[in-house]
């Protein structure tokens, strides 16, 4: 299988006043394309650190991180906003649709930021809604959308750029358990589709939905495998 | 570009309220400087018109004259006649004071001079009836008199009825010979421009009891020469008075390139102080980009998160103060327009809004939209998109 992610001993550290944090303790991975791993930690874990990191929304201290085959650990501002952009299709717990847009242009937004054409923007957005069963409220406002509608919404926007990764930071945390599980199918059937899906949980009833769990634990790795060998050890 | 457009008018037409007190300033402070200073120009310029309708090519010399030392009037037409070149009219000026009667109507308040023939080209005047003075009228003091349309009116009931009556200035009887035009369109009023009467100034002069006229005005031939026309009065009254400060001689293009310094002068401060509410103004946007940025930082931190670069958060912020600023200083331009020659209306005159104040006032109005919106974008452009997104 083709490695979509590389990280060799990835840290990270934060100065808290004299002391010193550290979220990401040394995290070697690597994950291939088409892969469905949920990493699982507590709160406070170091795996929201090792989310950012891999969304490239931040850099690491020290380590090397390889998306696909791209050095993310020594890239500029802009460059980063560009690896989101074209790579990664970011899946958050509040949804974060932009409350005064249309369904529509909130999925058109990463397009937007592409430098995609209008009319190639109407056309690739109205066919990630449709993969996520909402086409018909594409000239909506989200408001006017339930929890989990929004939620697909949202899924249809981390669909619509074609991303190598798509990342779900506690995707089904604001939904009740009937639509978390609707959800979690739409992320199943996404990765029969050949995505990448990478799910941030601090839940196990979810995180084994996936087809590896990684687990952190103090800013390290303290599990890596099959959600059935998981199951077998919570 | 445009998408940034686009999404600044939502936003603002999102915030109505808020958006229009952020322009509330602008339109305030743009409308102060267009109404100011055009008001301002529209009242100097009636100023220099009617300074340029007594003459802009005329010379004024005021003498003090003592027993010993004066300037006759034949030296002072010897003078003139020698510079034909440069002088067209000259006229001396003696001022009679007194009131003029007709049976038992009286003006008190008509302004009544003694002139030469010159007098009536000079002023630009045109007749209703009759005649101006003439050079025999001075020469064997005729007890005449060519009166101002209001005068007549008053006195006589028209022009044409005036025409050969009797008028007493001062007890003595004049002979009304011409009736001049109407001056002053709009009002005829005591003390107006229609309020006077004058008659040879040998005939004043002798009402008077003095020869010795004390002013004089001269015309030159073009208002080009009057710089040199100036000069060749100064040399010559030097002759005869040889104190320096007994005689004064000022041209109206001088008088008018004064006016024209403390017209520039004024209509800066004018600006420079309606400018400062421009100034406030811009604080203002600034403040309300601030709040714009501090509320939407999740919005920004999301915009970010989907591969949003720096310069195209900083371009939509800015756009956004930009277009706001646009706006009111439009409205405000507008009602500049409007309320200026209004004002003018109300009082008397002419006051167009003035074209440098809307221009520079609305390029002031945008430019503080850029200026003061681009600290907010650039706070707006480094947030960190995990801070943001984090944020409530």
């Amino acid at each position: 299988m083709e490695k979509l992610i590389q990280m060799i001993d990835i840290r990270k550290e934060y100065k808290m006043g004299d002391e010193t944090v550290y979220a990401n303790d040394g995290i070697t991975l690597d994950i291939d394309k088409g892969e469905f791993v949920a990493i699982v930690g507590k709160s406070g874990s170091g795996k929201s650190t090792l989310m950012n990191i891999i969304g490239a929304l931040d850099v690491p201290t020290s380590g090397t991180y390889l998306l696909g085959g791209k050095n993310v650990g020594k890239l500029s501002d802009n460059q980063l906003a560009d690896i989101r952009n074209k790579m990664i299709g970011f899946v958050f717990q509040q949804y974060n649709l932009l409350p005064r847009m249309s369904i529509m242009e909130n999925v058109e937004l990463p397009l937007l930021y592409a430098h995609v054409s209008a009319r190639e923007r109407e056309r690739r957005a109205m066919e990630a809604l449709e993969k996520v069963g909402l086409s018909e409220k594409a000239k909506q406002m989200p408001k006017q959308l339930s929890g989990g509608q929004q939620q697909r919404v949202s899924i249809a926007r981390a669909l619509a750029a074609n991303p190598s990764l798509i990342l779900a930071d506690e995707p089904t945390g604001a939904l009740d358990s009937k639509t978390s599980r609707q959800v979690l199918d739409f992320f199943k059937k996404i990765h029969e589709d050949g995505n990448t899906v990478i799910m941030i949980t601090h839940d196990n009833s979810i995180a084994v939905e996936a087809k590896r769990v990684i687990r952190i634990a103090d800013g390290k790795i303290n599990f890596d495998g099959s959600s059935e060998d998981y199951a077998a050890i919570i | 570009m445009l998408q940034s457009f686009k999404l600044a008018i939502k936003s603002i037409i999102a915030n109505k309220m808020r958006s229009f007190l952020t322009m509330l300033g602008l339109i305030i402070g743009v409308s102060a400087v267009v109404i100011l200073v055009s008001v301002m120009m529209g009242y100097l310029n009636n100023m220099v018109k009617s300074f340029m309708e007594m003459g802009a090519n005329t010379i004024t010399v005021s003498l003090v004259n003592m027993p010993a030392r004066h300037a006759s009037v034949d030296q002072m037409y010897d003078f003139f006649n020698e510079n034909r070149d440069v002088f067209s009219e000259m006229t001396p000026q003696v001022n009679v004071s007194g009131t003029v009667k007709v049976g038992t109507t009286k003006s008190t308040t008509t302004t009544v001079s003694g002139v030469s023939e010159y007098y009536g080209k000079l002023k630009n005047y045109k007749l209703e009836k009759g005649r101006f003075l003439s050079y025999s009228d001075m020469i064997s003091r005729q007890k005449v008199v060519v009166i101002g349309y209001y005068v007549a009116l008053k006195l006589f009931g028209s022009p044409k009825e005036a025409m050969g009556q009797i008028i007493k200035i001062n007890g003595s009887a004049f002979t009304v010979v011409g009736v001049v035009e109407r001056q002053d369109k709009k009002q005829l009023s005591a003390r107006g421009n229609d309020d006077f009467a004058f008659m040879p100034y040998s005939t004043a002069g002798q009402l008077n009891g003095t020869s010795v006229p004390d002013n004089y005005i001269f015309a030159t031939v073009n208002t080009k020469i009057s710089d040199k026309a100036v000069k060749l009065l100064n040399e010559f009254l030097k002759t005869i008075y040889t104190q320096k400060d007994t005689f004064f001689v000022q041209s109206m293009s001088q008088m008018l390139s004064e006016i024209n310094v403390q017209m520039a002068l004024m209509s800066t401060i004018i600006g420079a102080i309606a400018g400062i509410s421009l100034l406030v103004a811009g604080v203002g946007v600034m403040n309300i980009m601030l709040v714009s940025v501090t509320e939407r930082t999740r919005e920004i931190g999301i915009r970010k998160a989907l591969g949003a670069r720096r310069g195209v958060i900083l371009q939509q912020f800015v756009i956004e103060a930009l277009v706001t600023s646009t706006i009111g200083g439009s409205i405000g331009i507008v009602l500049g327009c409007i309320v200026s020659p209004t004002i003018g209306n109300i009082m008397g005159m002419s006051s167009p809004a003035n074209f440098n104040a809307v221009i520079i006032s609305f390029s002031v109005s945008v430019a503080i939209g850029l200026i003061f919106g681009y600290m907010p974008a650039m706070r707006a452009a480094s947030l960190n998109p995990i801070d943001a997104l984090r944020s409530e």
